[in-house]
């Protein structure tokens, strides 16, 4: 008898875990990809609603051989929320796309060269069908711009499969029973979608190469940020298993618990599937039984159940018991796999609205409850009974799938996207889009890419955020700081104050970095903080108009003025370079004074006088400097 | 064999697939100076020019490979696929009603091909089945495809065609038809059929759709739905106009044949009543009838036709600043008939005058509509008007000006005297005039209104 598997002992690496990335990061244009509304703004107002159905198209129908019809027929109204200034009739599939946004155009193209693909002759734009409803039209339009690319991480190449330009999807404000709503702000706005190769070996190097890809994306400048503006969807497969979509992961850190606990799920099935052999069940001999239970059980969860509208029904599984327990997670286990099935296809909404007689917490089935089940199904100890209620059509369609997902689990471990839960594990989200699902769009001519247009792009583009690393290593700059720059919007000035200005690499890369982002702190406007101004700043400095040290003051004060005008800063701020002899002459005076009018003692006298020169040069010296150079006085 | 002519290519890209023998469907490698790719070569749009060579991916994309980058091919044999419907029985049920579908050429059911974007109409009863499956809940369905044209080449014999083909179906027992037909000049048809169909036992219902139906937003199915419906069960006979009432998925609504127009290029909802409201409206097998005064259903009436059509027409779309030549061209080339639609309440320029006299003078029937869609031709208000009646122009009432054009070809179908034209002319024959416009015939509403405001956002447009 093999034994339930436990994720404290399982090695991901040992199971043939395989991971690929697709991350879908919106880029930064004006306006949408196919119409001419504003991209980047966001709005839950809305002017006007429009419902639609999805329906199967024809291949899909063959494909699914019905279960994409059952989808249709428990009838998802799907309703859009539209404001008039964000969204208009193209995304609302009343009206042909217009000629495909050129600037985000050049933009792909020059993340397609980062990430040393092949770029396409001429762009073909391709329907891809959703029946989600998150894209009003069915389908969204996408074209692929490069292919074959690669990116270093550590020792090896991650492949990148293909790089597209999308529009993004609505955005989904609530989903109950037969309801969904979405939001079309985001709608259109158009995205790249980077498809790595299933070339990560553990969770962490998904991760990492995660990160590695964020930063070139970022290198450009031309990408959006904030919430929303990046997902990543991540696929995982093990030895034996199914290669898993988890969709819209929204944070990097994410990864590595999400693709684990898919890992795990997919090895855990399989020894699932190995308990089932052993018990003798396959697809010709699973005895199943339905039996109409409404009004007959105690279970609290079904008392305030209008009887009328709903209906109570049960699903005798032989030989199946315990199995529902089987555990598929650190918290979940095989009744969760199929209750997230049942709540998406049969669109139940009275929750748990599912229970089952593996479970042993206490909230569930009762003593009596469970008498009543055994008298009615006729179930022994070696059977399982699954209850669910809600509408009469969406009980039948539920204990259809509960029957599909046993099938599916004494053969295969199904083809699914999943979603990401709180818990850091997934559920199911959708029966995965067949791959005929891909279609010409007639509606857009072939846009021919010249080389001209490429080569131009190539010219003008960032060197990659490794390379750039690097060479900052090399100019001594800390590692952090070395990993900041690489990837920052300062990095250009930064190299030209290094090799034009002759600056200290690491007091600009503090300047810029550190001391800039503690100036947006203070409520500065970076805005004004234009490279000419920093040009400006570090040649004050380098003629001598004030210290080392006066950097971070005159930063302080320009955040909270506003005044750029850094030779006359410094010099209200009293931090201008004082000379060598006139510092000198400062601490003699001092301890003149010291001594002779204020009759110190001479073991405070150290205290007293740094008082006094720090009073007259705060902001001039290093205080360091200082205290050595009035030592040296005193000690003459 | 259809595979091996390079389907679509030509010059450049034709000679290089020539130079390494390579064809459609053939599995390649491309090796360019930007890198290599894999895929199926697909036959090319035969508009787009001879720069590229289109391949597939694994992926499903399609992308185009510059001619002059192309270093070598490799190829790895051929995957021609042949897409077909899946055709399933169309069950019979004896209890429903025996409606028949005649196709015109509008593609309202149809699956893709995958790799190249063609369309394979779905159009035999196994194969609407196939896509529609739903319809057989409402009806035993016959089709049978006319003809196979987009809607922009219709012409006077294919109505005359459809009005006999609707009277030998309806005769063979039809308790319903349903006209499958391309949305651009669906209304022209619907006025045609209007007039060359005297009487009908059973509803005629056209439809059609906005949105193909291989996406799956399509309007396509619902349509098809509520137009067979609607042919087996109303109780209205005579030729309506079937298509969506606002762009949501939420009901239809029925047009009369004389008084529907397609009003946007490309919104669902693009059929509007004009001038008066819609027959009916419809969802999930019920309607709700908003006119009553059509004719109704009734067995026993026996189907009249009477398809005759004097094709020496033409619409004269009025502009300032119009030259007397347009209309001598017309005069000169041998038209017969010319409807004008004018400005404002029918009215054109002084110098058209001697034209427009000379062309009555030839035997030329002049009909005024108006530009402005909505409202009647008031020739009496204006000195304007009163000068052009008096040319002999005749002021057409609240005749759209597409339907006063088929209408004046049917009219002089059957006579060229000028007393006997205008008086068919003038005479409604099915609906086309309204002695009346009630309130609720003129509705364009204006967004920024608060209360259209309000309404946007409470009700599904
Ligand atoms: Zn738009």
């Amino acid at each position: 008898m093999n034994t339930t598997p436990d994720p404290d002992n399982f090695n991901p690496r040992k199971e043939g875990f395989r991971c690929g990335l697709e991350i879908h990061q919106q880029i930064l244009t004006e306006k949408k990809l196919f119409c001419h509304c504003p991209a980047g703004i966001y709005s839950e107002d809305y002017d006007a609603q429009v419902l639609r159905h999805m329906r199967p198209t024809l291949s899909e129908l063959g494909e699914y051989d019905g279960t994409a019809l059952m989808e249709f027929k428990t009838h998802k109204e799907i309703i859009y929320r539209i404001n008039k200034k964000l969204t208009c009739t193209y995304e609302m599939d009343d009206n042909p796309p217009f000629l495909i946004n050129q600037q985000a155009v050049d933009i792909a193209i020059e993340i397609a060269l980062l990430l040393k693909c092949s770029i396409v002759g001429e762009l073909h734009v391709i329907r891809k069908q959703y029946l989600d409803g998150s894209i009003p039209a069915g389908f969204q339009r996408t074209a692929i711009i490069g292919v074959n690319g690669w990116i270093p991480y550590k020792d090896k190449k991650i492949s990148i499969i293909q790089l597209a330009l999308e529009e993004d999807a609505c955005r989904e404000i609530s989903d109950v029973g037969h309801r969904r709503i979405y939001a079309t702000d985001r709608l259109a706005m158009p995205l790249i979608e980077v498809v790595t190769g299933p070339d990560m070996l553990d969770p962490q190097e998904a991760y990492e190469v995660g990160v590695q890809l964020g930063r070139l994306l970022r290198t450009t400048g031309k990408i959006r940020r904030g919430i929303g503006s990046v997902r990543q969807d991540v696929n995982v497969s093990v030895n034996g298993g199914t290669r898993i979509e988890i969709k819209g992961v929204p944070q990097l850190p994410l990864i590595p618990d999400l693709v684990f606990y898919e890992a795990f799920r997919q090895y855990s099935l399989l020894n699932l599937r190995d308990k089932l052999a052993e018990r003798g069940i396959n697809k010709e001999n699973l005895q199943t039984a339905r039996f109409d239970l409404s009004g007959k059980l105690e279970n609290s969860a079904l008392a305030d159940l209008p009887d009328d509208e709903n209906k109570v029904s049960a699903l005798l599984i032989k030989e199946m018991s315990g199995l529902f327990a089987h555990r598929l997670g650190s918290n979940r286990n095989f009744a969760d796999d199929v209750r997230g099935r049942i709540r998406v296809i049969a669109c139940l909404e009275h929750y748990p609205f599912m229970l089952h007689t593996d479970d042993q917490s206490e909230t569930t089935i009762s003593g009596t409850d469970k008498d009543i089940l055994k008298s009615v199904t006729g179930m022994t100890d070696n059977d399982l009974v699954v209850v669910v209620w809600g509408p009469p059509g969406d009980v039948e369609t539920a204990l259809n799938e509960v029957e599909i997902r046993v099938r599916e689990a004494i053969e295969i471990i199904p083809n699914e996207t999943r979603q990401r839960q709180p818990s850091g594990e997934t559920d199911f989200e959708r029966i995965l889009p067949g791959a005929d699902r891909m279609y010409p769009d007639t509606d857009s001519p072939p846009l021919p890419i010249s080389r001209e247009r490429v080569d131009k792009i190539r010219g003008q583009m960032p060197v990659l955020p490794w390379v750039k690393e690097a060479e900052y290593k090399e100019l001594d700059l800390p590692n952090h700081l070395a990993w900041m720059l690489a990837i920052s919007s300062r990095r250009t000035i930064f190299d030209r104050l290094v090799s034009d200005n002759k600056v200290e690499p690491v007091l600009a890369a503090v300047v810029l970095l550190e001391q800039l982002k503690n100036f947006s702190r203070l409520g500065g406007n970076l805005d004004i903080i234009s490279d000419d101004c920093l040009d400006e700043l570090f040649s004050a400095y380098k003629k001598g108009a004030f210290v080392k040290e006066g950097f971070r003051m005159l930063i302080e004060e320009c955040a909270l003025t506003g005044n750029t005008d850094w030779v006359n800063l410094a010099e209200k701020l009293n931090i201008r370079r004082v000379k060598k002899e006139e510092i000198n002459k400062i601490i003699s005076e001092s301890i003149d004074t010291a001594r002779e009018e204020l009759f110190c003692k001479p073991e405070n006298l150290p205290k007293v006088v740094i008082g006094i020169v720090m009073d007259k040069l705060r902001g001039s010296v290093s205080g360091k400097e200082l205290i050595e150079l009035i030592q040296h006085e005193l000690n003459e | 064999m259809e595979n091996n002519d390079n389907k679509g290519y030509r010059g450049a890209a034709l000679s290089i697939l020539n130079k390494f023998d390579v064809s459609v469907w053939n599995d390649v490698e491309i090796e360019t100076t930007d890198g290599v790719f894999s895929g199926i070569v697909l036959p090319r749009s035969e508009t787009a020019d001879d720069r590229h060579i289109v391949l597939k991916l694994i992926t499903g994309y399609n992308i185009g490979i510059e001619v002059d980058t192309i270093q070598g091919f490799t190829s790895y044999g051929s995957k021609e696929a042949h897409y077909k419907i899946p055709e399933k029985e169309f069950p019979y049920d004896p209890i429903k009603p025996n409606v028949v579908l005649l196709g015109t050429g509008g593609t309202i059911a149809s699956r893709l091909d995958y790799r190249t974007g063609a369309v394979i109409p779905a159009f035999s009863p196994g194969e609407l089945y196939g896509a529609v499956p739903e319809l057989a809940d409402v009806c035993n369905l016959k089709t049978i495809k006319l003809y196979g044209v987009f809607s922009e080449n219709i012409t006077p014999e294919h109505w005359a065609g459809t009005a006999k083909a609707i009277k030998r179906e309806v005769e063979n027992g039809a308790q319903g038809i349903v006209i499958g037909h391309g949305t651009d000049t669906m209304h022209y048809t619907a006025a045609a059929l209007s007039f060359m169909i005297r009487q009908t036992p059973v509803p005629i219902v056209m439809v059609g759709s906005q949105r193909s139906s291989d996406r799956p937003s399509s309007d396509a199915a619902l349509n098809l739905i509520n137009a067979t419906w609607t042919a087996g069960y109303s109780d209205i006979a005579e030729v309506l106009v079937c298509m969506f009432g606002p762009t949501s998925d939420e009901y239809a609504l029925l047009h009369r044949g004389t008084r529907v127009r397609k009003m946007h290029s490309s919104y669902r909802s693009t059929f509007r009543t004009i001038g008066d409201t819609p027959v009916a409206r419809l969802a999930n097998g019920e309607i709700h009838m908003i006119k009553n005064d059509l004719r109704k259903r009734c067995p026993k009436t026996p189907l009249e036709i009477d398809t005759v059509f004097d094709d020496r027409i033409a619409i004269v779309y009025y502009y300032p600043n119009m030259k007397p030549d347009i209309i001598d061209s017309l005069v000169d080339n041998g038209y017969k008939g010319i409807v004008i639609a004018g400005t404002g309440l029918g009215h054109v320029n002084k110098p058209l005058y001697p034209s427009l006299k000379r062309a009555i003078k030839e035997g030329v029937h002049i009909y005024m509509t108006v530009e402005t869609l909505w409202g009647y031709v008031q020739m009496y208000v204006y000195d304007t008007g009163r000068d052009i009646m008096e040319l002999g122009v005749v002021p057409g009432a609240n005749m759209l000006p597409e339907v006063a054009y088929v209408k004046l070809g049917w009219v002089l179908g059957h006579t060229h005297d000028r007393e006997k034209v205008a008086e068919m002319m003038l005479t409604p024959y099915a609906g086309e005039i309204t002695e009346r416009e009630a309130v609720d015939g003129y509705l364009i509403m204006q967004g920024g209104l608060p209360e259209m405001e309000k309404f946007l956002k409470e009700v599904h447009v």
